[in-house]
């Protein structure tokens, strides 16, 4: 069991508000001082249910808040001081001055859920399959780990990563909450089996998955890190409508939502239960994109894409969709408070981002104009869920109707929503930027060329950027690489490719017998339930 | 009797490959390829070697002639393949959620025609009375409200009078039909009030009918006490339409109860069809149509069977 002193619980509260986490509850720290219990099992909403039960192939929450529990991860993100990372199946590690070499050393007689015991060989198994999948497997973040060289396991319990080209983000890498280790005997029967099988070394035990309602797990009596985890077993409601859940939330049918509720339903369960719910706030690492297909006419125009992004009122609509949706802050590529975030001084100088939004959209009108294109039509594709895409789609559309441009409004289910723009077949589309760390070595990652970023769903192809991406990844210098980030921001909105719309803004409902789970800016962090604990 | 019927479920043979063959034939020309959605739907990329090994591993590749033969082998030997999204059996993906949608049919139809028959019965006896005019208010309420409103309606007031709200996973009832009783009790009254407001306007309109009827008039002149007159002769003919709409509205509720189905947050047949028609999971939907096409075919089957029973006069197969 661990306990938590008073100063590292005011410490984890001062580290949360540096995250901006303003309405952050003071619960937080009194679940921390507490001593835990142990027992119970925890039901949670999942807004969605995964396709399958592989976080290396998927990009959705709903496949990380379903698999978290029951997987362990090399790092991970020490949340109250985030964004540092610490060991999860790393005992320890050091990494070469030159940043060139990482040796990992991990905890003895973890076990998996088969009962095989972990070695180094899962671990370069698993790395292995994410920088190079196998025919017929999905990796989504192949990209990542191609600076990777060789993977060395000289023991059972030692791993060394060793890389061809600086990447001074990679340790944060290696934290990923999508890098779940898979059993090397597993990949060997079969490279896929992860998307239909469930073998991990995580706080939990896989139950079962009934589709269309629930998963659940229950407490891994072998799990290596000693007196945890706390709950004997916890169920994932699948809640695919809103209202549904909240009715659950309210009912005492589920206890918590890890993804993030809108505004006016945290309104709605505090007013209807008062002291008996929790309420956690912090800005978001994801935001919506205006993405344009440059492969289909005329967006391959540089005057109508910027046209369309000039004739947004970004300052306007985070006020009024702020009210109304998880949409909120106007920021660049970089999340707006954030250590590397665009100051507003010099955010409202870039393309689609000033405050005189009249005389931004009689500029949009005059390059339209110019581009032949004064009436123009097109269809904005984007997904069918309520919070926050359809405000942000409706929202566009008026924002465009204003400079006299007909836009028709195409909303669908995630996997056809998602599998339309990764086949480009959209003219422009609202995209997502999904992050789980501010560090631009993700951030940036999807703006790069198309032949580098499958997920630029621009299509985009622009050595330039390329260029400053790699530049400053190899850049240990933070404000050297700041000044990269800005040229590299500066580029991607002249050349109006994509362009963050808004920045969303999470908001995390628990009842207050939910204790030990901790806030982040990203729902992708922290749902292994390992140290989560129900004080009833 | 028994000829009859064996000649109508013959007959529902040629019906099902009739349909059989429009639900196969007209998947594939609609627009969308499960493959895309399924590897692109993931966010990630995908090389077009990919795309065509996973169309080649899931069959789609061969001839059209060919994939509809092996489905009908297969069906009739009632192997429906498997999900080309979830990889599992299309029986069992529909076995899961047949058996809670199966039950909130039968309980919103016992619903229905339990309050339904004395309802429809009263206000065609008390015509133009208060009880008719409180009976067709209650309908005209029943069928104005949707029943998935009706259903909102319903959780927010036992939110609000007793801050609770029925279990929304599904325990099945031979485990605890306590827990099932709980969670399943609420959508079967949210959709079978406005069936009972379907059937009992039903009963009362036909019931209203056979009333002018010469034979009524013929019973109560030779005597018979009214009751028998009521309950022999005019509601066992009165309840032939209604039992064809009884019928009808069962079959629907199977797979037609989407929206009501989410707002209870219900893992029924009718999300399987939205999750997999938008996903484009053409075993699935084959198998849901037919089994919805069997449905209807046996349940009307069922309804003339039934009407043999009510009414004396028709006799099948004679």
């Amino acid at each position: 069991m661990t306990t938590t002193t008073r100063r590292t619980a005011l410490k984890q509260i001062g580290g949360a508000f540096a995250l901006g986490m303003g309405g952050l509850h003071w619960d937080m720290a009194k679940s921390h001082a507490q001593a835990a219990k142990r027992g119970g099992t925890l039901t949670f909403a999942i807004s969605a249910e995964t396709p399958h039960y592989d976080p290396h192939a998927s990009d959705t929450f709903a496949t990380l808040h379903f698999a978290s529990p029951f997987y362990s991860t090399l790092l991970r993100f020490n949340l109250p001081k985030f964004p540092e990372v610490e060991g999860d199946l790393a005992q320890s590690w050091t990494v070469a001055p030159d940043l060139m070499t990482y040796t990992f050393k991990l905890h003895p007689n973890v076990k998996f859920a088969d009962g095989t015991v972990l070695t180094s060989a899962d671990i370069k198994a698993t790395y292995d399959r994410l920088r190079n999948p196998p025919q017929g497997v999905v990796s989504t973040r192949k990209a990542t780990f191609a600076d990777i060289g060789t993977i060395e396991t000289p023991d059972p319990l030692t791993v060394v990563f060793k890389m061809k080209a600086l990447n001074a983000s990679m340790l944060e890498h290696f934290a990923s909450p999508w890098n779940v280790i898979y059993s090397a005997k597993d990949l060997a029967e079969n490279p896929a089996a992860p998307r239909t099988k469930i073998n991990g070394t995580g706080p939990f035990l896989f139950v079962e998955h009934v589709k269309g309602s629930h998963v659940a797990g229950k407490k891994n009596d072998t799990y290596f890190k000693n007196g945890l985890p706390y709950l004997d077993g916890w169920k994932g409601v699948f809640t695919l409508q809103a209202a549904a859940m909240l009715n659950a939330f309210q009912g005492g049918q589920v206890q918590a939502e890890f993804r993030g509720i809108s505004p006016a339903e945290r309104d709605r369960l505090v007013q209807t239960m008062g002291d008996k719910v929790r309420i956690e706030e912090s800005s978001w690492t994801l935001n919506l994109l205006v993405c344009f297909n440059i492969e289909k006419k005329p967006f391959d125009d540089v005057r109508v894409r910027k046209a369309l992004l000039m004739a947004i009122d970004r300052w306007g609509g985070s006020q009024g969709l702020s009210r109304i949706s998880t949409l909120r802050s106007v920021g660049g590529v970089v999340r707006p408070g954030s250590p590397f975030a665009t100051p507003e001084a010099e955010l409202v100088k870039l393309p689609g981002f000033s405050k005189d939004i009249r005389k931004s959209r009689e500029d949009a009108k005059k390059l339209l104009a110019e581009a032949g294109q004064s009436n123009l039509k097109f269809t904005l594709w984007n997904r069918n869920l309520a919070m926050p895409y359809t405000p942000a789609g409706v929202f566009l559309v008026d924002q465009w109707r204003q400079i006299g441009i007909e836009v028709e409004h195409k909303q669908s289910d995630t996997a056809p929503y998602l599998a339309t723009m990764n086949a480009g077949n959209h003219d422009v589309a609202i995209d997502f930027s999904n992050l789980f760390m501010d560090d631009t070595s993700l951030g940036l990652a999807k703006y790069l060329s198309l032949s580098r970023a499958p997920e630029n769903r621009s299509r985009s192809n622009d050595p330039e950027l390329d260029k400053l991406y790699d530049d400053h990844l190899r850049e240990r210098d933070v404000e050297k690489r700041k000044v990269m980030i800005r040229a590299f921001e500066k580029r991607l909105f002249d050349q109006a490719y994509q362009q963050p719309l808004l920045w969303w803004h999470r908001i995390i409902p628990t009842h207050k017998v939910v204790m030990g789970w901790k806030m982040s800016p990203s729902h992708n962090l922290g749902q292994d339930l390992g140290e989560v604990w129900l004080n009833s | 009797m028994l000829r009859y019927t064996i000649n109508r479920v013959l007959l529902a043979i040629p019906t099902l490959i009739g349909v059989a063959v429009l639900v196969f034939f007209l998947l594939r020309i609609v627009p969308g390829d499960i493959v895309e959605v399924k590897l692109r739907g993931d966010g990630g990329s995908v090389s077009q070697e990919t795309i065509e090994m996973e169309r080649k591993r899931l069959g789609l590749d061969r001839p059209l002639y060919v994939q509809f033969g092996e489905w009908m082998v297969g069906m009739a030997t009632l192997d429906f393949g498997k999900s080309m999204w979830t990889e599992r059996p299309v029986l069992e993906e529909i076995a899961i959620r047949l058996e809670l949608s199966l039950q909130v049919a039968i309980m919103a139809t016992l619903i229905a025609v339990f309050i339904a028959i004395p309802l429809g019965t009263m206000a065609a006896l008390f015509r133009d009375s208060w009880i008719d005019y409180t009976m067709r208010l209650v309908t005209i309420g029943g069928l104005s409200i949707p029943s998935f409103w009706f259903g909102m309606l319903i959780m927010l007031s036992l939110l609000a009078l007793f801050n609770w709200l029925p279990p929304i996973t599904f325990t099945p009832i031979y485990i605890d039909p306590i827990a099932n009783l709980k969670q399943l009790i609420w959508p079967a009254l949210a959709v079978g009030y406005r069936y009972c407001a379907v059937v009992a306007r039903m009963i009362r309109s036909s019931l209203l009918e056979v009333l002018n009827e010469d034979y009524i008039r013929t019973a109560r002149a030779k005597g018979v006490y009214e009751k028998l007159v009521i309950s022999r002769h005019a509601l066992r003919n009165a309840l032939l339409p209604a039992i064809t709409v009884i019928g009808l509205e069962f079959t629907f509720l199977i797979g037609g109860l989407v929206v009501t189905e989410q707002v209870f947050n219900l893992n029924g047949i009718g999300q399987l069809f939205v999750q997999s028609i938008s996903r484009n999971d053409f075993t699935l939907i084959q198998g849901m149509v037919m089994l919805i096409a069997a449905f209807y075919v046996f349940v009307n089957l069922a309804i003339d069977l039934l009407y043999a029973v009510f009414d004396p006069r028709i006799r099948y197969g004679t």
